[in-house]
């Protein structure tokens, strides 16, 4: 039937968009990997900058608000050496969605190279690199479910740096999945690089034992989630979710699913803990985890610019032939 | 101007009300069929349409339509979507309330009768509203409305969420005799999806409908039904689950009918691809099981009807995020290839097949067959069935152009339509005539 050709990749199978990890090849994510890790030490050195996208003008489109994304992509454009225009287009629900394309197209005509695009509808880039000129580049930055590839991505680099291979590791990722582009965008770059197991793991109006058709075992009891796992993935409980239908109270969601120092000690000795921040103290992750040994919280925030601009590099020089 | 004699020579002539389907003529004079088989003695035509290689049918009837009047008159839309109903076949087309203002008024059903006379083309038959405004709060003048002609009440897509205000619409409903045509479609359950749930709206991060929100609709309305003793007539039903439990209400004796769109018949949500807004439908597309069902249902007979669920959104409101975009497709032009597919793929007879928009569906709706029989109104079309075409945009007479279809071949072209005697529609070229 007509599923189009992956939007994202040229004739060549090479990289033109980011929109999501789900269906790109494990080479084409190990590929970004790899030129993220030489990127990673940039951050130390004298001169941060590398004049690969030079002449380059990225545009970051928020239709949704965000500061830490923006400012990690902000930075990875910068580093490349990019012109970078940061647009924060709040959604008016008189223009409903109306505005979006023509935004876009007024943004081309000033020349734009890459779009980062954020935007609250899931699938909102797609839409944006169906109608962008070949020459343009569009990356996702989140689409409300559905992905945040350049998070997904960052955390694989996060887990490949502390355990070196996917193949033998168990991946817990605990909270709001079924709201969660974070949760997603990791559980297919996961499934992609060949990790042994993903749990997802939450009550079921948030893990709903349907996620299983996304190629992971859902777990609503805490300890059976956690047990012997290799990496443990703490999403961010929002703030709407914290009380009302779903769930009772964000006290009773520490109760049942936070995670404790108590609970931690059920995964493996050298389990590392994740999170894609902000956090919530107390909610689902306690501060004495959080700040813990086993946390590497801020280093994906590190690894992060460097994912971004092995991102932001390979889409931009991907040729778009006819 | 004298009575005008128009003879349909040497089709195949299907009538799935008489179970015929044999070669023949049919001889017309005025506004009836005079002869089916062989013309009289005698018979000298005014007009003859050459069927050889057709088949010829009564007009196909469409339970489920947008026309854009009221709403839309500027653009002419009731003109051009009749047309398009003619060039699909469809001479009589069920039009939804759901317009703008809303069919909730005597002198708007009667403005839209009047206009859709004038036009001399397809026949309209409107739904009345159940509720003011279709806001589910207070009834509207059903007797007032069936005066102006409409042929039962219907809620379009909004269901009423107040279970007390149905029950009393079922009430006064079957006072009357008047049908009441819903969808099944909880109205909390429903709230805020937008693509059926499922492996594949999950992975897509698309809020679900789930199946749930149809079968507690229905288990409800079955409630009411045995309550009220109101017949019902079910919109566009759309899951394995629903039509599991149609069934067992037919079985009861429930006076229940019930149609399903060409989009669920033919589609699912993997060709949502990667977010095609023109896959944005309501209700949304299920998985292969429940299309399977449904094709099950309606090859048996538990599905009374198909319909087009036509519905014109313009290429604005469909270049959107998957969310913004309005649900709804076209859908008038692509009912008759349906029915064809449908056939071809089940193996059904077409003289079985095509009853689901033919006589089953009119009386689903109430309203009195075509039929091809000596006597009866002349009311029929003549289809190449060999023809396979996509409806493309520049295919489409529609003002709206844009379906989820369009991405498969469907066989089957409307080569004229008659009604009441007279040729209203020739495709292009005309055939010569004899």
């Amino acid at each position: 039937m007509p599923r189009a050709h992956n939007p994202q990749l040229n004739k060549n199978g090479e990289l033109r968009h980011l929109l999501t990890p789900e269906g790109l090849p494990r080479d084409v994510l190990v590929h970004i990997l790899d030129t993220a890790q030489g990127f990673v030490s940039f951050g130390s050195r004298e001169v941060k900058k590398v004049p690969l996208l030079r002449g380059k003008s990225v545009f970051n489109l928020f239709f949704e608000n965000s500061t830490r994304t923006r400012t990690t992509f902000e930075i990875a454009a910068q580093r490349l050496s990019a012109d970078v225009f940061n647009l924060d287009i709040q959604r008016s629900s008189t223009s409903k969605g109306e505005s979006l394309l023509d935004t876009i197209a007024n943004l081309e005509a000033m020349d734009a190279d890459v779009f980062v695009v954020r935007h609250a509808d899931s699938g909102a880039p797609f839409l944006i690199a169906r109608h962008t000129p070949p020459h343009v580049h569009v990356v996702n930055a989140g689409d409300g479910r559905h992905a945040h590839p350049t998070q997904g991505l960052l955390d694989m680099y996060t887990i490949r740096h502390f355990k070196g291979d996917f193949s033998n590791l168990t991946v817990a990722i605990v909270g709001d999945i079924v709201h969660s582009r974070v949760a997603r965008s990791a559980i297919h770059a996961l499934t992609t690089l060949g990790a042994a197991e993903v749990r997802a793991v939450g009550p079921k109006t948030l893990a709903p034992d349907n996620l299983r058709d996304m190629g992971v075992r859902v777990c609503h009891d805490m300890a059976e989630g956690i047990r012997g796992a290799d990496v443990i993935m703490m999403l961010r409980l929002q703030n709407e979710r914290m009380s009302g239908a779903l769930l009772p109270s964000a006290h009773e969601f520490n109760m049942t699913y936070g995670l404790t120092t108590e609970r931690l000690a059920l995964a493996k000795p050298d389990a590392i803990v994740m999170h894609p921040g902000p956090i919530n103290r107390g909610v689902e992750i306690d501060s004495a985890v959080a700040d813990g040994p086993r946390s590497v919280i801020l280093d994906q925030v590190r690894f992060g610019i460097a994912v971004r601009m092995a991102v932001l590099s390979i889409v931009a020089s991907t040729e778009s032939p006819a | 101007m004298s009575t005008t004699q128009l003879l349909i020579r040497g089709g195949r002539l299907i009538d799935p009300l008489r179970s015929l389907d044999a070669e023949g003529d049919i001889a017309i004079v005025g506004e009836r069929i005079v002869a089916v088989g062989a013309a009289p003695e005698g018979f000298v035509p005014d007009q003859t349409l050459d069927a050889r290689g057709l088949i010829v049918l009564p007009g196909l009837i469409d339970l489920c339509a947008r026309l854009g009047e009221p709403g839309y008159e500027h653009e002419g839309m009731l003109e051009t979507e009749l047309r398009a109903a003619l060039a699909g076949g469809v001479t009589r087309v069920v039009c939804s309330p759901d317009t703008d203002p809303v069919l909730d008024e005597p002198s708007l059903v009667e403005m839209l009768r009047w206009r859709a006379r004038r036009i001399k083309s397809a026949r309209v038959y409107p739904l009345g509203a159940l509720t003011k405004g279709l806001q589910g709060e207070r009834l509207s003048e059903m007797a007032e409305l069936t005066r102006a002609s409409c042929i039962g009440f219907s809620q379009a897509d909004t269901p009423v969420a107040d279970t007390k205000v149905l029950f009393s619409a079922m009430q006064y409903a079957s006072t009357f005799g008047y049908k009441v045509w819903l969808r099944a479609k909880d109205a909390a359950l429903s709230r805020g999806g937008i693509a059926a749930s499922g492996a594949y709206a999950q992975r897509l991060g698309l809020a679900g409908v789930p199946v749930i929100a149809e079968t507690v609709a229905l288990l409800t309305l079955f409630e009411l039904m045995r309550a009220t003793g109101c017949a019902v007539h079910v919109s566009k039903l759309a899951s394995s689950a629903g039509v599991a439990l149609v069934r067992q209400a037919k079985a009861e004796g429930l006076p229940i009918t019930c149609d399903v769109s060409i989009n669920n018949l033919m589609l699912t949500d993997l060709d949502i691809g990667y977010f095609d807004a023109r896959a944005r439908l309501d209700p949304p597309l299920r998985q292969s099981r429940d299309r399977d069902a449904l094709r099950a249902a309606l090859a048996d007979g538990t599905i009374d009807a198909l319909c087009s669920d036509h519905t014109p959104v313009s290429s604005d409101d469909k270049t959107q995020t998957f969310a913004d975009a309005a649900p709804g497709a076209t859908g008038l032009e692509l009912l008759l290839p349906v029915v064809l597919q449908f056939a071809a793929d089940s193996g059904l007879p077409l003289v079985q097949a095509l009853g689901c928009v033919g006589h089953r569906a009119a009386r689903a709706a109430g309203l009195t067959p075509a039929t091809l029989e000596v006597g009866a109104a002349a009311e029929c079309i003549l289809v190449d069935p060999q023809t396979r075409w996509r409806a493309t945009p520049e295919a489409l007479r529609s003002q709206s152009r844009l379906t989820p279809l369009s991405e498969q071949e469907l066989p089957g072209r409307v080569r004229h339509a008659v009604i009441d005697g007279r040729v209203v529609w020739s495709a292009q070229p005309i055939a010569v005539p004899a």
